[in-house]
């Protein structure tokens, strides 16, 4: 089947409304959120119209479709990362799955091997969004660890050369992005999860911006543990997955404590399920957990590599005619190798709300400000910035409004 | 166009040459504030004497509409009776935060009613108010100063 972003494009019902008074819509902020096809509406809707019931609870026929329908999407998601079902945790959010981990870590007793003491260490990067950077750093602050980081060089790329000073024999914790929110820059896992294994840390993947956008296998990829958020990969809001080696959830101790996490409980003790209920305290958000399963499977469907290549395609066409424009200064690499599809610029001296707002006029929806990656903007010598991000149902001629729009834009606050 | 509601004249003058751009070395009281949505910081140095706004002064960086804010309340409220500052203050709050029902007081407000299209866009109003907050907070702690000393 050939990829055709107009065909897919009629599969998401909110292409066919207007914007700011009879525009089309082109929609460029997937990058924060991802639109929805109707499958995934139809998903959610299906289950609360039919199926709506306790899962995990209860003797009854409603009870059993609904502990199915989210066990399925389970199974579905494992497949698609390449991991275990029993290794899929459903969260709130890819930021409760990063709190999960930085909470459970940091409770973890002396005997247990994720405890972590005054003196160990905690490597992340500067281009972390502040969900995988603030987790950590408070975690620091409580168990006396301290924080360390890649640098990010004017580039866009992360600063490897010091690979050996960053992560030591001390280092116990590895998290990093995988993809860039604001530069769009893929960072290269292969040579410093090695080195992370080499010392006996784990790895940690925010794979909040690849997993929707292109393959990704977590044996493969041989890391520890992976996050990724729904709502960004055409699923729902209110959903989080995290993905973690069965070995270490093993060990892992629990977040949240209540109703179906546990094996046995007296007044004064508990134990816990295995993973993953361990770690899924209370009733899942099951609507949200059976639209993800049917997100999934829609982007399968189409092909994950299909997606990455469109967006390849239509980002270098992007970054060219940006780069034609004068005084954009794209804030990351211009060069498509290790690159995804987020592309942040200024635009001379006009602010990038100013130029969002102008865009919005003519229908185009970007993003501005620090994207959550606030010591990233500043590292990159800049206030604040414009990203347009891009996803399976973006166009060539999206691009073009969008230049035309930055071009006109231009000569409006002249 | 609907956005030259927005982005008034008398607006993208004050953000292309902005009053009291340039923090007194003398003051009352100095403060800080940031919009933490978008990044926008703004410094501003107060000055109260006799219960008048002798001076503001500010240094800042944003976008369009938080600098010509800025710009346009050093002009109106300097000279003014703090009393009277506080009840520009109120109405130009007012005003944001009207979503477009009410027109303003331009006999009042003088400029800043340039800045009434704001309202009908949620996600600038504390664009257009971070150099208004700014003020309040440090017209509180010049005042708390003087009753101090």
């Amino acid at each position: 089947m050939t990829f055709d972003p107009l065909t897919i494009r009629k599969d998401f019902p909110i292409f066919g409304r207007s914007i700011r008074d009879g525009k089309r819509l082109v929609y460029l902020d997937s990058g924060a959120t991802s639109q929805k096809p109707s499958v995934v509406i139809d998903a959610e809707s299906d289950f609360y119209r039919n199926h709506n019931a306790a899962a995990h609870r209860g003797a009854h026929q409603l009870a059993e479709e609904a502990t199915e329908a989210i066990e399925s999407a389970r199974g579905i998601i494992a497949d698609f990362l390449g991991g275990a079902t029993d290794e899929i945790i459903f969260t709130k959010s890819s930021t409760e799955a990063l709190n999960l981990l930085a909470y459970s870590i940091g409770s973890a007793a002396k005997e247990n091997p994720f405890h972590l003491k005054a003196g160990d260490e905690i490597v992340v990067s500067e281009m972390e969004h502040h969900a995988n950077l603030i987790p950590w750093q408070q975690l620091a602050k409580r168990t006396g660890a301290v924080l360390k980081w890649f640098e990010v060089e004017p580039n866009g790329r992360l600063d490897l050369s010091n690979m050996k000073s960053v992560i030591t024999d001390r280092t116990k914790i590895v998290a990093l992005t995988h993809q860039s929110n604001v530069l769009g820059t893929i960072n290269p896992l292969a040579e410093i999860v090695k080195r992370a294994h080499e010392v006996g840390a784990i790895f940690i993947l925010d794979a909040c911006q690849s997993v929707p956008h292109m393959p990704v296998n977590v044996t493969d990829l041989d890391i520890d543990f992976l996050v990724f958020s729904g709502h960004k990969a055409v699923g729902p809001t209110g959903v989080g997955v995290l993905w973690g080696r069965a070995s270490l959830l093993a060990d892992l101790p629990p977040f949240l404590f209540g109703g179906s996490m546990i094996e046995s409980v007296t007044m004064t003790d508990a134990t816990w399920a295995p993973a993953p209920r361990k770690f899924e305290a209370g009733v899942p958000n099951m609507a949200q957990i059976v639209g993800l399963g049917a997100a999934v499977s829609y982007l399968t469907n189409i092909g994950m590599q299909k997606i990455h290549n469109h967006e390849i395609e239509i980002t270098q066409y992007a970054i060219s005619k940006l780069q034609e424009v004068e005084e954009v200064r794209i804030i990351g690499p211009t060069d498509m190798n290790l690159r995804g599809g987020a592309v942040s610029f200024t635009l001379g001296e006009i602010h990038p709300h100013d130029l969002g707002q102008y865009l919005d006029n003519s229908g185009i929806a970007v993003r501005t400000g620090h994207h959550c990656a606030w010591p990233l903007t500043r590292k990159m010598g800049v206030p604040s910035t414009t990203r347009a991000s891009f996803y399976l149902y973006n166009t060539i001629e999206d691009i073009d409004a969008l230049i035309t729009g930055v071009r006109d834009a231009q000569k409006y606050f002249a | 166009m609907e956005l030259d509601n927005l982005y008034q004249e008398v607006i993208l003058d004050h953000y292309k040459n902005p009053q009291n751009k340039k923090l007194a070395t003398n003051y009352d009281a100095q403060v800080h504030h940031v919009n933490p949505s978008c990044g926008d910081e703004i410094d501003l140095n107060l000055t109260i004497t006799d219960g008048v706004v002798a001076n503001i002064s500010w240094d800042g960086v944003g976008c369009s509409i938080s600098q010509a804010s800025v710009s346009i309340l050093t002009d109106l409220l300097i000279g003014k009776p703090i009393s009277e500052a506080y009840s520009i203050f109120d109405q130009f709050v007012s005003l944001m935060q009207s979503k477009g029902s009410i027109p303003g007081d331009e006999s009042v407000l003088e400029d800043a009613i340039a800045l009434a299209g704001v309202s009908k866009y949620p996600a600038r109003i504390k664009c257009a108010l971070l150099g208004w907050m700014a003020f309040k907070d440090a017209s509180v702690q010049a005042q708390a100063k003087s009753e101090l000393g």
